[in-house]
């Protein structure tokens, strides 16, 4: 797989910490790899949006890569959750469903972003530099790079 | 047949396939069914509420299963029964998530279930107004099968023509 210059948290140089939201363990792994890939780390893992907000709680991530359509409660709903909670919280909706009212409806919510499945992971490690902004820093490792 | 629901289907398979495999894909066969569904490996369901009802079966046999896996997650993966179930639930939710965005973005609204595996050895059996097509995706690793059976509510469709014509 693809390596990228590795994304460090601005604060302390350690890796961004990440929780992983999908119903789909396929899914999770596979999310687990990309950010092993941009020198992150899984702070945690939930495959429903219930377990999430506890995940949240628990782990305290700097990102949550969050599923739309779940059981028990969907994405979105969880989000806005975690965010009335913490508004700080940095969630980026990750979802196969990306039309416009849909995106909107996470937006409204608290979600910062929103990446479409089949995930490219050049695309998701754009958005992640965004969504960090001054919080996060790219570090020009040697052999690293886009 | 109807094309329009079903085109976008047919567009969404192609382009999950093609980018996780890193491959191109071809459409090797394509018919219309009248008989019930029968099983070809390990299948996954997704149902679809809302304007237009029905479902999306995808179908792989196991070995195609984990080796789609291993391409999607860019590394060899050990065969596992789950790993094999996932798979096949996930490629059947991201592509009817993309073809669904395409329909809204038509006008059609609906809800979709989450996957869930269809272990029974026949599906839905199609119906005057339900389209059943089944095609196979022919890939570098093995071949794909997809299911539609599909069709308008036709008691929203009243809704939106009384609405338009308001």
């Amino acid at each position: 797989m693809e390596q990228f210059a590795p994304v460090r948290r601005s604060k302390d140089g350690q890796p961004v910490r990440y929780l992983i939201v999908d119903d789909s363990v396929f899914a999770r792994k596979n999310l687990a790899r990309m950010i092993e890939t941009f020198g992150g780390q899984v702070a945690g893992e939930a495959g429903d949006g219930m377990t999430a907000i506890t995940e949240f709680e628990r782990t305290n991530p700097d990102i949550v890569l969050m599923d739309i359509t779940m059981p028990q409660m969907e994405g979105i709903e969880a989000a806005e959750k975690i965010v009335r909670q913490h508004p700080e919280a940095r969630i980026v909706m990750v979802s196969s469903v990306g039309y416009q009212e849909n995106i909107v409806a996470a937006l409204q919510r608290g979600a910062r972003h929103f990446v479409q499945k089949p995930v490219k992971p050049e695309v998701l490690y754009e958005v992640i530099k965004y969504v960090l902004g001054e919080d996060g820093s790219v570090a020009h490792a040697a052999g690293a790079g886009v | 047949m109807k094309m329009e629901l079903i085109q976008p289907f047919i567009n969404a398979a192609d382009a999950v396939l093609a980018q996780g495999l890193k491959s191109p894909i071809s459409i090797g066969s394509l018919s219309m069914e009248e008989q019930t569904y029968r099983r070809q490996g390990v299948a996954a369901l997704v149902a679809l509420s809302g304007d237009i009802e029905g479902r999306i079966i995808f179908d792989l046999d196991p070995q195609t299963a984990v080796r789609v896996a291993s391409r999607f997650a860019g590394s060899e993966l050990p065969e596992s029964d789950d790993l094999i179930r996932e798979t096949v639930c996930e490629l059947a939710n991201q592509t009817v998530g993309n073809a669904i965005t395409a329909l809204n973005d038509a006008g059609f609204h609906f809800r979709v279930h989450p996957p869930v595996l269809h272990t029974s050895e026949h599906g839905m059996k199609g119906t005057e107004d339900t389209e059943a097509l089944v095609m196979c995706f022919e890939t570098s690793i093995g071949n794909v099968f997809m299911n539609i059976a599909l069709r308008y509510n036709l008691r929203r469709q009243g809704e939106r023509t009384a609405a338009a014509g308001s």
